[in-house]
């Protein structure tokens, strides 16, 4: 009985006689296995994830609020870019002009301005028109209407032709302002300037805490994937003494990594989505208070795969720092 | 097959486990090292798996000199070498099948290939019909005969044994050893380091005895 066993044994078709090695099983084989163990380990490890459901959704989450905090801070800046992009040509000069001027004599003024070379487009709004704007912009239409008389100027506004870069529309201001109709002339690329180098900054932070963030996601990954591989210390060393490679023992650990950045991608798109469906309704209030149709933008579907693909990637990373610090270590003893 | 060339091996400690140890083992044979524990016969088995390297003197095994293999040759090397534990080292959360098949699924092989040699390698050793259970409800012979199957499923040409019936009662330890000579039969290199002299002084192959680190006798068939 034992013979048979042995005799068939022998007989096998990739026996040593033939000078085959399992080292050398075909190539193709071994590519088709190569995949099979990714396929395999991508499942190990998503299941051993899942049997610890608690751990890994607190992992989860923890990933989710360090990938939201800076993506919800950028979709909000992203907002108000949207906001501020509604004012256009952002040189523009407004010549309030004095209070004694006829509708007519303004308009005559808007003709003569437009002639001028370095003004390329010029808008006149009366008196009246813009008490009409404002009634209807500002939400005072009341108080207006109990006035006796219309406070407002004659407004002509005025853009600088050619590069409107802030010196040469300074000195147009300046120029303008020398005329003896006008009273005042104000160049509102000032404030939208500051809006501007205030977003600057605000994205500037925005990018350095996710920074800090990022390096936290690491860390914590890095860790969770240390812990993984303590607790299958054991399997390791076996591993290693029956000839599996680094990259072998690696697989499992990274997929683990993956799959852990990817639940965190998702929980921070969640969150993000959460936030912005819980600021929508006040937000749409107030802007319908400034008679405005401003809605608030998402993440968009590009914007939550891309969390997807951050979280993903960030995990990949965390693993491979951790299971390339410990896994050298492990070695059978 | 296996050849030892004056290898010496001492620790940083000061401690030396191996001194001047010259041996050749031939392809078709089986060799028992013996020896009290701290003689150096576990030493020897982990120079051969790459575990340790030797302080002097080279170890050449199928021609190839060791010292010429590096970290990244180590686990291609260790394909070649089937390792029996004397506590089995299997993996416990797996069952037998898996635990045998690990062996080929490292070294890439189709999962149809694999489920014939495995089975093949559990028929051998008796565990067929318990392919599905978990090594932790089998008795320590069954264990070490599914250690003994993931050891040759690979059918590698040396098959190293540390102490495999150390914790086995005389009639099972019979027993493996047999196995180990039938695999022996069909040209493997088998050595085992075994204390139990009773037992390997009955079955007529060569002992090479240790003795602090120094090879005392069995140097030659």
């Amino acid at each position: 009985m034992i013979w048979r066993r042995i005799t068939a044994w022998r007989a096998a078709p990739v026996g040593r006689r033939e000078g085959a090695r399992v080292s050398r099983a075909g190539l193709r084989d071994r590519y088709k296995a190569w995949l099979q163990h990714h396929r395999l380990s991508a499942a190990d490890s998503m299941q051993r994830v899942l049997d610890n459901p608690v751990s890994s959704a607190m992992t989860w989450l923890v990933i989710g609020i360090a990938l939201a905090l800076p993506t919800g801070l950028n979709v909000a800046l992203d907002n108000v870019s949207q906001l501020s992009a509604n004012w256009d040509s952002p040189a523009q000069i407004s010549l309030f002009l004095q209070d004694d001027i006829s509708d007519q004599r303004a308009r005559q003024l808007e003709q003569e301005l437009a002639k001028r070379g370095d003004v390329a487009q010029t808008r006149f709004v009366s008196r009246q028109e813009a008490l009409e704007e404002f009634r209807s912009l500002s939400g005072f239409a009341d108080v207006l209407a109990s006035l006796e008389d219309n406070p407002l100027p004659h407004l002509i506004l005025v853009s600088p032709a050619g590069s409107t870069d802030q010196a040469t529309a300074a000195a147009l201001r300046d120029e303008l302002q020398a005329y003896p109709d006008v009273a005042q002339a104000v160049l509102d690329m000032e404030w939208l300037q500051r809006l501007d180098s205030l977003m600057d900054l605000s994205r500037r932070l925005v990018l350095a805490v996710a920074g800090l963030l990022v390096v936290g996601v690491l860390l914590i990954l890095g860790n969770t994937i240390r812990l993984a591989i303590e607790s299958r210390r054991e399997e390791i060393v076996i591993i290693k003494l029956v000839g599996g490679s680094n990259a072998f023992v690696r697989r499992p650990f990274l997929y683990t990594g993956l799959w852990y950045g990817v639940g965190g991608g998702f929980f921070a798109a969640l969150l993000v989505a959460a936030s912005l469906w819980f600021l929508r309704q006040p937000v749409s209030e107030l802007a319908l208070l400034y008679q405005s149709d401003f809605r608030l933008r998402g993440l968009g579907i590009m914007g939550g795969l891309n969390l997807f693909i951050l979280g993903g990637l960030l995990g990949l990373a965390g693993a491979w720092l951790a299971v390339g610090r410990h896994l050298v270590e492990i070695q059978p003893r | 097959m296996i050849s030892f060339d004056r290898v010496s091996k001492r620790y940083e400690q000061g401690h030396e486990a191996l001194h001047e140890v010259s041996v050749n083992i031939g392809s078709d044979e089986l060799v028992f090292i013996t020896g009290h524990s701290g003689a150096g016969k576990t030493t020897l088995l982990r120079m051969i798996m790459l575990m340790e390297r030797p302080s002097r003197g080279q170890v050449i095994i199928d021609g190839q000199n060791l010292a010429a293999i590096g970290p990244r040759g180590i686990p291609r090397h260790r394909r070649n070498i089937g390792v029996v534990f004397q506590n089995h080292r299997l993996l416990m959360d797996r069952t037998v099948y898996d635990n045998v098949a690990l062996p080929l699924i490292i070294a890439g092989y189709d999962h149809r290939e694999l489920g014939r040699r495995v089975r093949a390698a559990l028929d051998k050793v008796g565990l067929l019909d318990r392919e599905r259970a978990m090594p932790i409800t089998l008795s320590g012979g069954e264990q070490q005969r599914v250690g003994i199957a993931r050891a040759v499923v690979g059918k590698p040409k040396i098959l190293l044994a540390d102490e495999p019936t150390g914790n086995l009662d005389p009639a099972l330890s019979a027993e493996i050893m047999r196995l180990f000579e039938e695999f022996n039969q069909v040209g493997v290199t088998v050595l085992i380091a075994s204390h139990d002299l009773a037992l390997i002084s009955r079955l007529r192959h060569r002992i090479i005895t240790l003795r602090e680190g120094r090879l005392v006798s069995g140097s030659k068939p």
